[in-house]
């Protein structure tokens, strides 16, 4: 809860501005689509409803594994009302996120992989007839063995793989790097520790269920949708529908929350757009809240092994990582999460010599991909306890410990990420000093833990190979008015209003005063996306240089005219320019810089700019029960420079929420391929009255590279939530659970164990042998201190 | 057949108050509040997140009182005043609620928004000075995966202040 002021206005601050008096920027400003959504007047997907819509309904398979041996909709196509009827056969084309794993159908007509693989889709008058369509329709399968467990799939498969294509039996991935040589340092090391860790999956629950809306006018497709990026549907129904881009649009509604959710290309974008053109009517399809526990791409439950050697006082000489991803049954984000798990741990601490194996297998489950963070905050989990437990081996204090290995602004890791701005020990002092870590009390049931992450501001690679910008603005000035166009998607994180600000900074207005078109691929240029937090950093560079760009045209014209800027309105500085220059339109784009590594696979976990965080988990835990209550959570977030300290706290606050969701009880598993707890009530997710009191700290590092040198603030927060919820259990009872999430079932049975003299501790007790392929041996960047960011 | 069960259905005239104003409606008796509100009035700043009753994101108000209306059905609702977000303002002026949630960033994707401010409303109409804990509870029913809550707390407590 804010108990303080918010941090004071910028122009005391170092940095590119700093010292300027920024307007705008720095303030806490309402978001600018705020009376929208606080007067329901703003439009969600499922809110569109154009003239004569049919409504869909999409019928999923109901086996794990299966192979389809035919399928009947002679008896749906008759039912009155019913419109049209599309299986597999109308939509052969594969599709996927990434160009490596295109193995996805909108509907499935040789095979379903999970229980809720699209197989039909109806267009109806109604929903309710919709459905009895979908009921209507009859399907043969031959049901095969389902794969349910990351050991099954490493394991020969008792039928057929579930995909055709990846490593032996049902691996999908494998990532084998070496960077420096650990083995020979582990052998010199003062002291070596080996631990295994579990964390378990779980998904998104935005709590708007997906809805995408498609009509078809003058042989153009128009889709509107709750996705978090609309370039990649629109390449996504380009190559399904195989129809040139121009004669697709899309459009993002109003979104009601993605975390990463929202992400892929869907099936029902695709259908939709589909039974569109066949039938000439707008079509909608709205996702169940079922369905969406079904479509998931969520966070991959991943088991993990970790080796660390350490030097007598704690510095870390070298350490070998290793990682298992249950990926579901298709390839999502899957091969990018794999690399994720091994990418970051070097960006929050100094690892000299590294090893990273990653595996990635298919089983029949809903397919995982992004969750905020992506396959980052399971290594964090196992990263920050791992290292709690070397401390405690060592007698030395944990925080110390993590102190002594941060890493250094102006550096590059051992496998060659780019590291600028960086906050840690920043962020650590803070929320040390306010939470009163140092100085707390030994007391049995109640304790304090800590924990540190970073994250990526924007991946430095795009999700498909070229070299245009990630991040395209245009801004339009006439007659005293502004507009400023991009294809950015806000989610809610408040990207219009970053948008907004920054180019009412540049020209002297008021955030609100900028007119915003985004997030339509007819009407703005591209922007790649709200995922990996790249929206502020990338679309706001774009943003600053086509404001700058305007602000030197009316500068311009004002003085030609023998006036100051500064003296005269900004309506009649427009009018002088526009008088001047004829139409004022100028355009601002941002490419990352090339900094990836020169070794396969390096283009996962470059980025311009890595945010970082620090947090104290402040709980009482009962022995009795093993309930946990969360008493407070102390963060302190280096988000380079807050363009909107107000969105910045909201992120940090959400983040820690999600976190401690994920750390206390959410949780997406299955029984024979059906999901254990598809609704709102049995997946359990923090209410009100679970959330702790928060204290934010914003941290600003000025990053040289970010728009005011401002980093991401949406993902990195969530991450040391859970493994300082594990630190403060220990602190309180002194059982390890290296296992999220962390309910009370399993505190009773580490405090079990304890009692029976066996390890204090519940978690997974083996990582399984899997066949790595040989490890690619890279060598390490150049190890000079004089090498900054800008020289390397 | 289904279908046929879903066509024949029995349909009733109702007269609804919705927002002060009566609304005339031919419905089949099935047709939740939730449906009728968004599909048959326009009405779409109501939401849902389940449509089963557990997520609080349809929420109006019934007689001041928060209910869940994708579990309620029209025909029980006969004389009863419903409010919807629709009609939380006061024509163009913001209910103070409203502005605060604004100011204070208490809606990020504003899904779940329409619910907690109407059954903030209903808190404040019968507790002008709640506490946190009071707060919490009465707010317990609606989720919001964005914010983490703190900032709806916070709003809350601004509007109360400012109402008083
Ligand atoms: S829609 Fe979830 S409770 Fe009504
Ligand atoms: S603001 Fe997004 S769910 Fe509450």
């Amino acid at each position: 809860m804010r108990d303080r002021p918010h941090p004071p206005l910028r122009g005391d601050l170092p940095g590119e501005r700093g010292g300027e008096n920024l307007k705008v920027v720095g303030r806490p400003l309402p978001r600018v689509d705020a009376a929208a959504k606080v007067t329901g007047r703003a439009m969600y997907a499922d809110d569109l409803l154009p003239a004569r819509t049919l409504h869909c309904r999409i019928l999923r398979s109901p086996h794990p594994h299966a192979r389809i041996l035919s399928i009947d909709t002679s008896a749906a196509r008759r039912i009155p009302g019913v419109v049209a009827v599309i299986t597999g056969s109308d939509l052969p084309i594969k599709f996927g996120i990434l160009p490596v794993t295109q193995d996805e159908r909108a509907l499935e007509h040789e095979k379903v992989r999970y229980v809720g693989d699209p197989i039909a889709a109806v267009a109806a008058t109604d929903e309710e007839i919709a459905a009895a369509a979908c009921d209507a329709i009859a399907v043969e399968y031959e049901v095969l063995e389902p794969v349910m467990s990351i050991n099954a799939a490493l394991g020969v498969p008792k039928d057929e793989r579930i995909q055709d294509y990846g490593g032996p039996n049902n691996v999908h991935k494998f990532v084998a790097l070496e960077f420096g040589e650990v083995e020979g340092v582990f052998e010199r090391a003062d002291h070596v520790r080996e631990d295994v860790f579990f964390f378990q999956g779980n998904t998104h629950l935005p709590m708007e269920q997906h809805s995408a809306v498609a009509t078809y006018i003058d042989g153009k497709v128009t889709l509107w949708s709750s996705t978090q990026v609309v370039h990649y549907v629109h390449r996504a129904l380009a190559k399904v529908l195989e129809l040139p881009m121009h004669r697709i649009r899309v459009i993002g509604a109003a979104h009601g929350g993605g975390f990463g959710g929202k992400t892929d290309p869907f099936a029902h974008e695709i259908i939709v757009a589909k039974l569109a053109m066949m039938t000439g009517r707008p079509v909608k399809c709205t996702l169940t809240r079922e369905e969406v526990f079904y479509a998931h791409r969520g966070r991959h439950p991943v088991l993990m092994w970790v080796r660390t050697g350490v030097t007598r006082d704690g510095q870390i000489t070298a350490m070998h990582f290793r990682t298992a991803l249950d990926g579901g049954a298709y390839g999502s984000y899957g091969v990018a999460s794999t690399f994720y798990t091994g990418a970051l741990q070097t960006v929050t601490y100094d690892i000299p010599a590294y090893r990273f194996e990653g595996c990635r297998v298919f089983t029949n489950k809903p397919p995982c991909g992004p969750k905020r963070g992506h396959g980052t905050p399971q290594p964090r989990f196992a990263l920050e306890l791992h290292l709690e437990k070397i401390a405690h081996d060592l007698g030395i204090d944990p925080v110390e410990l993590k102190r002594r290995n941060f890493v250094k602004p102006d550096t590059r890791t051992v496998n060659w990420l780019r590291v600028t701005s960086c906050g840690l020990e920043e962020c650590t002092e803070k929320v040390m000093v306010a939470s009163r870590f140092r100085e707390r009390k030994k007391q049995a049931g109640h304790g304090m833990g800590f924990a540190i992450s970073s994250y990526l501001s924007g991946a430095g690679t795009a999700i498909y190979w070229n070299d245009m910008p990630h991040s395209e603005v245009q801004i339009k000035v006439d007659r005293g008015g502004v507009t400023a166009y991009c294809g950015a998607m806000d989610i809610g994180q408040g990207s219009d209003s970053v948008l907004a600000t920054i180019v009412a900074e540049e020209l002297g207005l008021q955030p609100a005063d900028v007119r915003l078109v985004t997030a339509d691929t007819d009407t703005t240029p591209i922007d790649l996306g709200s995922y990996s937090s790249r929206v502020t950093f990338m679309a706001g560079n774009a943003a600053l240089e086509a404001a700058r760009k305007m602000r030197a045209l009316l500068v311009e014209a004002v003085e030609a005219g023998g006036h100051r800027f500064e003296d005269v309105t900004f309506e009649e500085a427009s009018i002088l320019a526009e008088a001047r220059f004829g139409t004022l339109a100028t355009a601002g784009s941002y490419t990352p810089p090339k900094i990836a590594g020169p070794y396969k696979g390096s283009g996962v976990g470059p980025s311009p700019a890595y945010s970082y965080s620090a947090c104290v988990v402040d709980l009482d835990a009962d022995a009795r029960t093993g309930l946990i209550t969360v008493n407070k959570v102390w963060i302190a977030h280096d988000v380079g420079r807050a363009i909107n300290p107000l969105l910045v706290e909201g992120q940090v606050e959400g983040s820690v929420y999600m976190g401690l969701g994920e750390a206390l009880m959410e949780e997406q598993a299955f029984r024979k391929g059906l999901h254990k707890w598809p609704s709102m009530l049995e997946y359990k997710s923090p209410t009100f009255l679970d959330m702790p009191e928060v204290e934010t700290f914003i941290v600003e590092t000025i990053d040289p590279e970010g728009p005011y040198g401002a980093k991401e603030a949406g993902q990195g927060p969530l991450l040391p939530v859970p493994p300082a919820v594990c630190a403060a259990l220990h602190d309180a009872l002194g059982v390890w659970i290296d296992e999220i999430p962390v309910t009370p079932e399993k505190v009773v049975e580490a405090l079990r164990r304890k009692e029976k003299g066996e390890p204090a501790r519940y978690g997974p007790s083996a990582f399984p042998s899997i066949p790595y392929p040989p490890t690619i041996k890279v060598e390490p960047p150049p190890k000079d201190p004089s090498a900054t960011a800008a020289s390397i | 057949m289904k279908n046929e069960l879903a066509r024949d259905v029995e349909r009733v005239v109702l007269f609804l108050d919705v927002n002060g104003e009566r609304r005339d409606l031919l419905l089949p008796v099935h047709k939740t509040l939730l449906e009728v509100l968004r599909e048959d009035m326009q009405l779409t700043g109501t939401k849902h997140g389940c449509e089963l009753g557990e997520c609080g994101t349809c929420t109006v108000l019934i007689d001041g009182r928060p209910e869940l209306s994708c579990l309620l059905l029209p025909v029980q609702l006969q004389g009863r005043a419903i409010t919807t977000i629709e009609g939380m303002a006061h024509g163009a002026e913001l209910h103070p609620l409203q502005t605060a949630f604004a100011e204070l960033g208490a809606a990020q994707c504003g899904y779940c928004t329409p619910g907690i401010l109407l059954s903030a409303r209903s808190l404040l109409e019968s507790n002008a000075k709640p506490s946190r804990d009071e707060i919490r509870e009465a707010l317990a029913g609606n989720l919001c995966r964005c914010t983490g809550y703190t900032k709806i707390i916070e709003a809350i407590e601004l509007a109360a202040g400012r109402m008083k």
